[in-house]
């Protein structure tokens, strides 16, 4: 199981949890809402669970709670551009289905 | 597929629920839109890449109204209707603006308010700020993908009521939910971070293209006071340029070119070199002006940083002035500032910060860009505000510039909220009624620091009707002063014993520009023992006005029955010197009356005491009297 980062992504995360001044990491998961069934969620880190699956990348720690991790294995994390906005893209490789914006999808 | 930004640990939004907030620079010269993804702050750029959005509408002859830098180069084409520094206006009346000979612009009074004729009809400056606000509310919406929840927006410390009043509804117009008016010095203290920093005072010198401002703040417990505010509404960048201007046009001079009359594209294209050559200065050691004017005399002139500085030294040595006295008006010592954040793009210029870290002696805070600075700050406070920040720490607070008070007899002001109090503040203080059976009073706002109300502003006046019959002095109406956290105030009065109300929301007709605001607060120094003799004048006479009234009723009542026509002869003459005394300002003399009044009546007043006495005994056995 693996959770992957573009370089990118990793040097905008460098950049924004120095600019926050604190945190060991960012966080992805998975929650039960969304007009297709999941949604994403990327936070800041300040404690980790126990049981979290920790991947490390560019020098980013990725932290994952398991039940999160069964439906993003295999996920690759971007930054983009995309018009005016930037902001991080996950290419999840399980994904059947996505709604319209792309914020929430099924596996 | 949308794109996700990073959130505060357990608080990431559902889909299509992110809390888009945005702060917005309102500035007189240009405008900035910023918000905060992944925690950190930045300006968002419009589809050019531009970050700054000249703050200039121009109404079209087809309804079509453009703002910015298409608006700009339309300015010497067709003034009249494409305005600059609508902000100058905002909350104005006619009378507010002073010289306005010199502005291309036809003004209309409207309500006390004043418009700008434009070929699209009367504008108001709220309705010219709301279309650059719309324009930047577009941006952010477009960039973000989503509808704002709400914005910040900053305003500069010393707007009063009615300016900031002015700068919501233009806000509302635009459809903008505002979280919170926040101060421009405040926003740039954010930007800087300096809310988590060491306690302490912190100098905010912001130089704008028009407009210099000085504002000191103290940190104490994480929370922002304002403690003075200073400056010069019109000194700015521009005039540095004018500078190069003028000495262009010497050097042209001095080598026999033909410069006079210079049309208005030679002025506006020359003041561009210009701009271009001081912000080239700010990097390099000379710069080169080259042009051809209409007539067909050739620029070509060098320009080293040595003749500029010396040029402008007169302007970098004129915002230390007003430096000097926001120093002073905040009792502070130049060893006392812990942080100087320099803002505005005119902070820049090497002579300028060198003046600046000079006068404070210490390094300046310069690393992020002074243009965008204000921005990045309200964007950080509009994040919190929206709930995005798991920690909501930080509440700033602002200050009023002038005190609030209200009017009392004989037309002195009594001042219920003290300039420089933090907001949002509220404050009471209890009024009796001055004649007998009085059920009406009125109650007139003013502001400002003088002792004699026709010395200060007004600002709103109301009536609280209903007052139950008393006697002078019996009843009790406690007039409450608020001022919310935008620094918009509200008044009410209750009379305690029957809870009789009324109140109004002050939106002044006009406002206070600020050096109306120093102008005030210098008379008030300068003026001060020649208030102080006012107002025991005016106190005296008031004095005295109610024993009159208090003597005259009571002989209307039972002079003639307990007084002899020698003793009634006396008192009224005493009265009557008093009252040509009240005439006069001598209120050491209106006083020595009153007392030789009071000493003329004491054999009366103690004859009714025994006359009262006598009749609440009169028939009553003296058991049944509760002594």
């Amino acid at each position: 199981m693996a959770i992957t980062l573009t370089e990118t992504a990793a040097k905008r995360v460098e950049k924004f949890l120095s600019n926050r001044g604190k945190g060991i990491g960012l966080r992805l998961g998975v929650k039960t809402t969304g007009c297709s069934g999941m949604a994403y969620t990327l936070e800041f880190v300040d404690d980790m669970n126990a049981e979290d699956a920790i991947f490390e990348q560019h020098g980013v720690k990725v932290i994952i709670d398991p039940k999160s991790l069964v439906y993003i294995d295999g996920t690759e994390l971007d930054f983009t551009k995309e018009g005016l906005n930037e902001g991080f893209k996950f290419n999840n490789p399980n994904v059947k289905d996505e709604c319209g914006c792309g914020e929430s999808f099924t596996v | 597929m949308a794109l996700l930004q990073i959130s505060e640990p357990g608080i990431s939004t559902a889909p299509h629920q992110h809390k888009l907030a945005v702060g917005i620079d309102l500035g007189t010269t240009n405008s900035l839109v910023a918000t905060v993804r992944s925690g950190l702050s930045s300006v968002l750029l419009d589809e050019y890449g531009h970050a700054l959005l000249p703050s200039i509408v121009q109404y079209l002859a087809n309804d079509d109204i453009i703002v910015g830098h298409e608006a700009q180069v339309q300015q010497s084409l067709d003034p009249q209707n494409t305005i600059l520094s609508a902000k100058r206006f905002m909350g104005r009346g006619l009378k507010d603006i002073g010289d306005y000979a010199h502005l291309p612009y036809k003004f209309v009074d409207k309500d006390g308010m004043l418009q700008l004729e434009t070929r699209a009809g009367a504008k108001s400056p709220v309705e010219i700020s709301a279309e650059i606000l719309k324009i930047l509310k577009a941006r952010a919406e477009q960039t973000l993908g989503g509808e704002l929840v709400g914005a910040v927006i900053t305003v500069p410390a010393y707007f009063d009521d009615a300016q900031r009043q002015a700068t919501k509804d233009a806000a509302r117009l635009a459809g903008l939910n505002v979280l919170r008016l926040l101060n421009e010095p405040t926003a740039a203290a954010v930007a800087y971070g300096l809310d988590n920093a060491s306690e302490g005072v912190y100098v905010i010198y912001d130089l704008g293209g028009g407009t210099f401002d000085i504002s000191i703040l103290r940190l104490s417990k994480g929370v922002f006071e304002v403690l003075a505010t200073n400056g010069d509404s019109a000194l700015g960048g521009d005039d540095f340029d004018q500078r190069i201007f003028c000495w262009v046009l010497e050097q042209l001079q001095a080598i026999g070119a033909k410069v006079t009359p210079l049309n208005a594209s030679d002025t506006r294209m020359l003041l561009t070199k210009a701009r271009e050559a001081k912000e080239w200065l700010s990097e390099h050691m000379s710069a080169q002006i080259t042009s051809v004017l209409s007539n067909g005399e050739v620029v070509n002139l060098t320009l080293n940083s040595q003749v500029f500085m010396g040029m402008t030294q007169a302007l970098v040595t004129k915002t230390l002035n007003p430096t000097r006295r926001a120093m002073r008006d905040a009792d502070l010592n130049i060893e006392d500032v812990k942080g100087v954040v320099m803002v505005g793009g005119a902070t820049r210029m090497p002579q300028v910060r060198k003046a600046v870290a000079e006068y404070f002696k210490q390094e300046l805070l310069t690393n992020l860009d002074p243009d965008k600075v204000v921005a990045l700050g309200a964007a950080i406070q509009a994040n919190t505000l929206a709930g995005n920040r798991s920690e909501n720490e930080l509440l700033l607070l602002d200050v009023i510039p002038l005190s609030l008070g209200l009017e009392t007899i004989g037309g002195l002001a009594e001042k219920v909220i003290h300039r420089n109090s933090t907001l949002p503040v509220a404050r009471a203080q209890e009024f009796t009624t001055y004649k007998d059976g009085q059920t009406a009073m009125s109650i007139h706002v003013v502001q400002g620091e003088r002792e004699l109300v026709s010395d200060c502003r007004s600002l709103a006046r109301f009536e609280l009707r209903g007052i139950p019959p008393m006697v002078a002095g019996a009843a009790r109406i406690r007039i409450t002063f608020t001022v919310d956290a935008d620094g918009l105030l509200s008044v009410s009065a209750r009379e305690q014993t029957s809870g009789i109300e009324s109140n109004i929301t002050v939106k002044p007709s006009y406002g206070l520009s600020e050096d109306e605001i120093t102008t005030m607060l210098k008379s008030s120094f300068e003026k001060a023992s020649f208030d102080k003799e006012s107002r025991a004048l005016a106190e005296a006479i008031v004095d005295a006005q109610s024993i009159l009234e208090a003597i005259n009723s009571a002989l209307v009542q039972d002079g003639d029955v307990l007084l002899s026509a020698q003793e009634l002869a006396a008192i009224e003459a005493e009265m009557q010197a008093l009252r040509e005394l009240t005439a006069k300002t001598d209120s050491h003399a209106i006083t020595q009356a009153v007392n030789a009044l009071n000493h003329a009546t004491e054999a009366y007043a103690a004859k009714r005491m025994d006359v009262s006495v006598n009749k609440a005994l009169a028939g009553q056995n003296l058991n049944e009297i509760n002594l």
